[in-house]
């Protein structure tokens, strides 16, 4: 009796560790939540502005930049997979990777070989357990991304971009380099706080999409350079731009999952904190409640074993 | 001061300056440009790495080392965008 009172007493000590590591864990996620959502913002008159400055730019350029133009052949596709660097985030890693092997088994069935870029340890180590390639991977900033965490990305990316134009049937083209012939982003979309949803988007080639403005309104730029030689500028820039927001609106979700995860696991602490409690509570007053009726027994039965005397 | 330049220096990771101002000096990959209101629209792509000057009424004068940077002049004044922008130490100036 007294060892089942002593395993509970332990059982709840260890909920009660538990629950203060989710709790911390919940409290540093949801400040995190609100400073992931300021960079968002402050992200975001930068990508209007180089959105609109291409708009206007793409009106007036020959389109055609090797970003822009779709290849004949798609040989190979590079897909970049963003996932956090810890766990306790709930679903917010196996959404992601999901969403990521979807995509992967699609463009397999269209006959497209496919490269995998990785940002985040926890996708890193899902591939690596399965011994699968990883052609790059970047680490340690899930939580805090910076500009030149996107850029380094969007560099490798666009290396391998640009190196896949000239691949042939057989051969690696002039530069040797195995490149590839699309790019596609998986990330984690932060909708509110309670819908963030894993999304695999287009970054490259990058459709030009043609929409009507009414004459007069959009206006007759000059350009210095030239609007192609600008072009060429900008799309890199355009694409980090893409890669960055990606990183930072997952940096926002992984936030608001792991607070969701977290809350759910300290509510669930409680609620084994009380049974574990009463169990605990009606244990001990059964030990006691026996002890008791051992002690009247063991009286009645010398006072009984007395009156015979 | 009735002509006014409204001018907004973004930097990819957050809003730098916003605000009025007389005139802006920037140096694009053609040359150096100087921006009045007023001023035609213009895309222009600047030197790297380059800096951008702000000058406000009154003389004041503001000045950011600008990385990665262009520059996009329209009917609502001139927007500097940049993979970053600083304020200039004043030994660089």
């Amino acid at each position: 009796m007294a060892g089942q009172v002593q395993a509970l007493r332990r059982r709840i000590r260890t909920v009660k560790s538990t629950k203060k590591i989710a709790k911390a864990q919940e409290l540093v996620a949801t400040s995190r939540i609100a400073k992931a959502q300021e960079r968002v913002n402050a992200s975001k008159p930068y990508a209007e502005a180089i959105t609109q400055v291409l708009t206007a730019l793409a009106s007036n350029a020959s389109i055609d930049n090797p970003l822009l133009v779709p290849r004949e052949r798609v040989r190979r596709a590079g897909v970049l997979l963003i996932t956090s660097d810890r766990g306790l985030a709930g679903a917010y890693n196996a959404n992601a990777i999901r969403t990521a092997e979807q995509l992967i088994s699609r463009l397999k069935a269209d006959g497209k070989e496919t490269v995998l870029y990785v940002v985040g340890r926890k996708g890193v180590g899902y591939y690596r357990f399965r011994n699968r390639p990883i052609e790059a991977s970047w680490t340690g900033f899930s939580e805090r991304p910076s500009f030149t965490d996107a850029k380094a990305i969007g560099d490798a990316l666009l290396e391998a971009f640009v190196a896949g134009a000239d691949d042939t049937e057989s051969t690696y083209g002039p530069d040797g380099i195995q490149g590839v012939d699309e790019l596609h982003i998986v990330s984690t979309q932060f909708k509110s706080l309670m819908t963030q949803s894993a999304e695999a988007h287009f970054l490259a080639p990058m459709q030009v999409e043609e929409r009507e403005v009414e004459p007069g309104l959009r206006p007759a730029y000059e350009f210095e350079p030239d609007a192609d030689e600008l072009l060429d500028a900008l799309l890199p820039k355009y694409l980090n731009t893409r890669i960055y927001a990606a990183l930072l609106s997952s940096a926002a979700s992984e936030s608001a999952s792991r607070r969701r995860a977290m809350k759910s696991a300290s509510d669930n602490a409680d609620d084994l904190l009380k049974r574990y409690t009463r169990e605990m509570n009606s244990a001990r007053q059964a030990a006691i409640t026996q002890e008791i009726s051992e002690i009247v027994g063991g009286v009645e039965a010398l006072s009984s074993a007395g009156s015979d005397m | 001061m009735a002509n006014q330049l409204p001018v907004k220096v973004v930097a990819v990771e957050e809003r730098v300056w916003s605000g009025e101002a007389e005139m802006l000096v920037a140096r694009t990959t053609e040359g150096e440009i100087g921006v009045l209101p007023g001023h035609s629209p213009l895309l222009g792509l600047l030197k790297e790495p380059s800096q951008v000057r702000v000058k406000l009424a009154g003389g004041e004068q503001l000045t950011y080392d600008v990385t990665g940077g262009f520059l996009s002049i329209d009917a609502d004044g001139v927007t500097v965008l940049a993979e970053s922008a600083t304020p200039a130490t004043p030994e660089s100036r």
